[in-house]
């Protein structure tokens, strides 16, 4: 049988920065910090899949990197800087005019429709900026290969590689295919873009 | 899951982390990237009394160069290894199977030390430094030693590293001469540990095989070389690579899980050894 | 009832919208269950059986009660007096079907590990983590059964004590003189395929939060549910609260799958625990506990056999399937085998089919609906058969299918197994398929490496594939004994300032309905697609409602939204007609405005209409004003999506290795409300159909310990292991719902499976390789192609082959 102390004898103070806002509290050296951000701080964006540092949704910027902040101790990022999700739009965004400030990946992720359910997407987005951050131009297979570490369950990958292929475009300064919503009205076909083989092609209606 | 409570001390230097060892003894586990211990302590299979965290101690990360040998504080993370300007240039067989450890994420958190310190067999770091001859260089309260890497890997996650002693650095050899390598890898998926790996590594010209080295992943209770397989080629032609790889499975104990069976690891080890050593050959 | 060609104005619908969801989504301003924090919350932890069958002796929580934090803790003994019986399963499949009594909390006798024996609550989830360390649980182990073979031997050991055998079921259905098909055959093709266990795994765990009454006399439980309203029903019917009296929301859900369809004990648990503390209770599922404690999917065996005539055409079919129930029923385990009863004999014409399913229960996680539901297991077990029989007739795959399949002309048809195939073009959809694929040229180049003795193998595989969605006909199932309708509703309110409220039953988790029914809406009522707002989730704003699964949520609620604009169109039709003195008659309505034939500047709009109701100063003596309308629509039948899909594969004979080379899905869904989320599905659909065939098996040992306890070790594809799809459509719509839609959600899941297996069995046949046992690891191949060896060195003839033999 293990010793245990009662809870709340062993406390230690930390102060983290967490979207450009510092918070200091007073935590259980055992506590998660994704737990630290969700319930203390408020980052809800943030969110837990797995126990076991595989699904990667927890995905946060720490000391300029993406880290998985279900495997990292609230006490051990004493000191740092965090970016979350809910930091990576330059303004508090709104409802309505969707894309104004939002992070060429939030904007990416929405024009491809690289989300679905979207409780991966957080962690996809924040795994994608530190993997932009060092290849400003990566194939398709570097895109999948740097997202080993995320999971997502809804999309097939598909639209996410593209996504983040998209923005990585946008980054560059470079001219963006159009969005698939810009299309005749009322037609039913999407139209095909560069390099896209495998987009949804002219829809043969069979009688 | 949440992890049992513990008591937290941040140690400021390694003699700090020493001097923690020294008094909590068995119930204390050092925590470096905390991505092979905090996994196992949130699933309340590991529950330290106390956890000594290393990383405020700044002069374990790094890689300086030792002359003969890269000298890797134990603290640098994967991440740093891969990128590290002195290991691409002496010792890139270390930066192409690091870049192989878990995903990019845990790259970022994990440490060498760490890697190296759990003394996983199905990790893939330990072969390597063992193929290598490395050595690592522990601190204890009578001050540090140093252990070279066929002496490290006692048992199934075990090392020689004795309870009062930090793991402070890695020293991997420069490669000099002409040295080739390939890491196969071979696992279920992108991110799951390997069910085998061949990390072969040759050194020689015009077909000749002056060195060779294989370290083989998930082979046994601890990682392994295939020993057999190097003195076959040491000396040998590279075409003798296809019969040596044979030998690879030689004097291994592969465990059985889910994945493969025994017979069906030893198979793997030698196909994956024939391709790792044509390719570092090439 | 035909399809409509156009929806009125067409200016939404038919064309990519991008999703309104994703604003809030791809900023992290959610609401997940998880997310909320209400004033003076306990959390909830649950004290699980590490035993797979046990006598429970003693349950004792008195040392946690002790533990920091701990506020109550509870046996299953204590909460037993809450239950109006146990946890619901509404699909009793046969009269006679065995149903254990399923307890929230066990109290007796636990089933599976994981199954819960106690519960605390504490005043936070770390206190009540470490609390339920210190409930002491006395186990007196019981036999222990996970072989579903073994369970139906003669003296077997029983999963359940308090069960006779460990049959829950006996279904048979036979259709056709299924004895003459077989007497008469030319080829007889037989085989066992194994569909391996899977977990659903939706990104999100499951969450649930539920707070006593406040402002009103309501619980209201949020949950990380596709059902609220099912869930509503069957709480209040499993806790004894009062239907009128609970609340349940579905706030953002972050996948399901189908292991969202039910209700769990955790959720009557949280209930009761609030109604007795008189507090809010939080729990949140840890992703290994949910391995144990949500539901699993798939775990058939399937004895097949189809029998041949000379011509090759199919005469007949006979499906003997043990279906894995696990240690209960949960809501419709024993339904979904049933499902194949109408799915095996696929795009096929053969004179009979014979169905039995047999429903076995295990010492194990209880099965239930996941991603297909019956009809991946069908879809798989017919399409591999074909490619064996294939094999066997020494024809070409496509071949074999072409003759027996529905040919387009012959639609509407009428199945072996008594339902009608609306619509369809097996034809146009494989001719497309193929031309993506570049069939021809990869056959070359496996001829080739074939040839070479290429220690990589190239294989192709192919599925022509059908299914039923929207589900579904009430009438039908009432007949299958399901214990509800399939019907769904949809109301519509015009706001005084002409912006539009769609309140939906449907309760989407990442299927897009806010875009798509926005766009319906939207055309429908000829209004501005940013001016619709579509609410669902929440029992208390969308008040009837049969929600989402089965790809049933458009097939259904669209065209249930689409009644219920029509009503709202026709009651403004009448006050238009009234407001501008003319004859409805002579009304034409176009993209929102009423005009009068001939009158060109005698109009007004909806929107004018809807605030001139709104004042109801001035409307037509024989309405009320309100143009308020809703639609509960019951399908006549079901939709049958269909496609045809290819895959290459190139497998290392060296090692075992399959690499998915490339995929080509072509899926004919009928109309399409929104071409992006649709491509959306069917990769999701793919990954996960792909995913049952070479990477993920939940796997238990003797002793019923699920051995993939995590996700480190079941293996969940990532980016990394999967290619980007080829997708495509052919279109012909349904003919049984206005918007001549189908359902998507399945059919990659469906269609993928048996596809990629083909493909592996395809490039190993040459070394007498007639079967890969799911998943297709490289063990699984390793083996695979070690027994074909060992078979073909001991001189008997290809594994498994020609069993059945020529007739």
């Amino acid at each position: 049988m293990r010793r245990r102390r009662p809870e709340g004898t062993s406390v230690t103070r930390i102060s983290i920065t967490v979207d450009g806002t510092t918070y200091e509290d007073d935590v259980e050296p055992r506590r998660l910090l994704v737990h630290h951000l969700r319930e203390q701080c408020g980052r809800t964006g943030t969110n837990v899949g797995c126990d076991t540092s595989n699904c990667g949704a927890c995905t946060i910027h720490m000391g300029g990197t993406s880290v998985k902040s279900c495997t990292i101790l609230a006490v051990q990022a004493d000191g740092e800087e965090i970016t979350t999700i809910q930091g990576m739009a330059e303004k508090a965004p709104g409802v309505r005019d969707e894309t104004e400030g939002w992070h060429p990946l939030q904007k990416a992720f929405h024009v491809e429709h690289g989300l679905q359910c979207g409780f991966c997407t957080p962690g996809m987005i924040m795994a994608s900026a530190a993997l932009l951050a060092e290849n400003a131009d990566p194939s398709e297979d570097d895109v999948r290969q740097g997202l080993e570490g995320n999971l997502c369950r809804c999309t097939g990958y598909v639209n996410i590689v593209r996504a983040v292929r998209r923005a990585a475009a946008e980054m560059r300064g470079e001219p963006l295919t159009t969005s698939p919503e810009e299309g005749t009205m009322g037609e039913a076909d999407v139209t095909e873009r560069a390099g896209d083989a495998d987009r949804l092609r002219d829809v043969e209606v069979a009688p | 899951m949440i992890p049992a409570t513990f008591d937290y001390i941040r140690a400021g230097s390694v003699d700090e982390a020493v001097a923690a060892l020294v008094e909590h003894g068995d119930e204390a586990k050092l925590l470096a990237g905390g991505h092979s211990l905090l996994p196992l302590m949130k699933l309340r299979l590991a529950a330290p009394e106390v956890i000594i965290d290393l990383g405020r101690v700044d002069d374990l990360r790094g890689v300086r160069d030792g002359g003969e040998h890269l000298a890797i504080g134990a603290m640098t993370t994967h991440d740093a290894v891969i990128k590290d300007p002195l290991v691409q240039e002496h010792c890139g067989v270390l930066a192409d199977v690091t870049r192989t450890v878990g995903d990019a994420q845990v790259r970022h958190r994990g440490t060498i030390g760490g890697a190296i310190a759990h003394g996983d067999a199905a990790s893939d770091l330990p072969p390597l430094l063992l193929a290598l001859d490395g050595t690592v260089v522990v601190q204890g309260p009578d001050g540090r030693r140093n252990i070279r890497a066929a002496d490290l890997f006692v048992d199934y996650l075990e090392t020689s590293i004795r309870e009062d002693e930090v793991l402070v650095e890695v020293r991997v050899p420069k490669l000099v001469g002409q040295w080739g390598w390939h890491y196969e890898k071979f696992g279920r998926v992108a991110q799951a540990w390997a069910i085998v790996g061949s990390c072969a590594l040759i050194k020689g010209s015009n077909g000749t095989i002056e060195d060779a080295r294989v370290g083989l992943t998930h082979m046994g209770t601890t990682p392994l070389r295939a020993s057999a397989t190097e003195a076959t080629l040491r000396g040998a032609s590279t075409d003798a690579i296809a019969a040596a790889a044979e030998q690879a499975a030689e004097g291994t104990s592969p465990p059985s899980d889910l994945n493969a069976t025994p017979e069906f690891r030893e198979h793997l080890a030698r196909v994956l050894t024939r391709r790792a050593l044509t390719a570092a050959a090439g | 009832m035909t399809a409509l060609d156009t929806p009125p104005t067409a200016l939404n619908v038919g064309r990519t919208r991008l999703r309104k969801e994703d604003a809030r989504l791809v900023t992290g301003r959610t609401q997940w269950t998880d997310n909320l924090q209400l004033n003076g919350m306990l959390h909830v932890a649950l004290v699980r059986s590490p035993m797979a069958h046990a006598r429970v002796t003693n349950v004792d929580v008195s040392a946690a009660l002790e533990q920091p934090g701990v506020v109550a803790a509870f046996t299953g003994a204590d909460l037993v007096s809450n239950w109006e019986g146990g946890l619901p399963c509404a699909w009793p499949v046969t009269e006679d079907m065995a149903a254990p009594v399923h307890l929230p909390l066990a109290t007796d006798e636990v089933r599976h590990v994981g199954d819960a024996v106690a519960v605390v609550v504490a005043r936070s989830k770390y206190q009540a983590a470490d609390a339920i360390e210190h409930v002491l649980v006395d186990y007196d182990p019981l036999p222990v059964v996970t072989d579903m073979e073994a369970a139906l031997a003669d003296g077997a050991d029983l999963a359940d004590t308090s069960l006779s055998s460990n049959r829950s079921y006996t279904w048979q259905k036979i259709d056709g003189d299924i004895d003459a098909a077989f007497d008469g055959a030319a080829h007889v093709t037989t085989r066992r395929f194994i569909q391996q266990r899977l977990i659903p795994l939706a990104i999100e765990t499951r969450s649930v939060v539920c707070e006593p009454p406040t402002h009103s006399r309501e619980y209201t439980l949020w949950s990380a549910t596709q059902v609220p309203h099912i869930l509503r029903l069957m709480l209040a019917l499993t806790c004894g609260v009062p239907e009128h009296e609970l609340r349940v929301v579905a706030p953002d859900v972050g996948g399901g799958f189908g292991s969202k369809l039910n209700v769990y004990a955790e959720e009557a648990i949280c209930l009761v625990l609030a109604r007795h503390l008189g507090v809010p209770v939080k729990w949140t599922e840890s992703r290994s506990e949910g391995f144990l404690s949500t539901i699993h999917g798939r775990d058939q065996i399937q004895d097949l056999s189809i029998a041949f005539d000379a011509d090759n055409r199919i005469k007949g079919l006979k499906v003997e399937l043990m279906a894995n129930m696990g240690a209960y029923l949960q809501l419709v385990t024993p339904g979904v085998p049933i499902l194949g009863a109408f799915m095996f004999n696929a795009i096929y014409k053969m004179d009979a089919l014979s169905f039995t399913c047999h429903g076995v229960f295990t010492n194990k996680t209880p099965t239930d609906a996941y991603r297909g539901a019956g009809r991946p297991e069908a879809t798989f077990g017919i399409e591999r058969l074909i490619d064996e029989a294939a094999h066997e007739l020494g024809v070409e795959p496509f071949e074999l299918r072409e003759r027996n399949w529905i040919k387009h002309e012959e639609f509407p048809y009428d199945t072996v197994a008594g339902i009608t195939y609306d619509s369809g073009n097996y034809e146009a959809a494989t001719a497309k398929a193929k031309e993506l694929f570049d069939y021809d040229g990869l056959r070359a180049e496996q001829a080739r490496r074939r040839e070479a003795d290429d220690p990589v193998q190239l294989g192709i595989g192919i599925s022509t594939f059908t299914e039923m969605c929207g589900l579904a006909p009430s009438r039908v199932l009432g007949s299958l004994s399901y214990g509800a309708g399939g019907w769904e509703h949809a109301s519509v309110r015009m706001l005084p300032t002409g912006k539009v409220e769609v309140i939906t039953g449907t309760s989407p988790h990442g299927q897009g309905h806010v875009t798509a029914w926005s766009q319906i809406a939207a055309d429908q009522l000829g209004v501005d697609y940013e001016d619709v707002e579509v609410r669902h989730g929440d029992t208390a704003v969308a008040h009837k409602g049969m929600d989402t699964y089965g790809s049933r949520s458009l097939v259904v609620g669209g065209y249930a939204v689409v009644s219920a604009c029509d009503k709202v169109v026709a009651k403004a039709r009448k006050v238009a007609a009234h407001l501008l003195e003319a004859s409805e008659d002579d009304l034409e309505f176009d993209r929102g405005t009423f005009s009068v034939k001939g009158s060109p500047d005698a109009t007004t709009t909806i929107q004018d209409v809807a605030l001139a109701v709104f004042a109801a100063h001035d409307y037509p003596e024989d309405m009320e004003p309100s143009l308020d309308s809703d639609a509960t629509v019951d399908p006549e039948n079901f939709s049958y999506p269909h496609g045809t899909h290819l895959c290459a594969v190139e497998v290392d004979t060296e090692t075992g290795h399959v690499h998915l080379r490339s995929y080509v899905a072509v899926d004919d869904i009928g109309k399409v409300i929104n071409p992006q989320i649709v491509e959306g599905q069917v990769h999701g659909g793919l990954a996960q159909g792909i995913a049952q065939a070479l990477f993920e098996e939940a796997v238990y040992d003797a002793d019923g310990n699920l051995t993939t306890g995590s996700i480190i070790d079941y293996y969940a594809p990532s980016a990394a292991d999967l290619p980007t799809f080829v997708t495509d459509r052919t279109e012909t719509p349904a003919t049984t719902n206005p918007l001549g839609v189908k359902g998507v959600g399945e059919a990659g899941t469906i269609a993928s499976t048996p596809a990629v297996i083909n493909a592996v069995v395809d490039a190993l046949r040459p070394m007498g390789v007639n079967d890969v046992r799911m998943p297709a690891s490289p063990r699984n191949v390793w083996e695979a192609m070690r027994s074909a060896r060992d078979a073909s060195a001991t001189g008997r003839s290809e594994l498994g082959a020609r069993e059945g033999g020529a007739a």
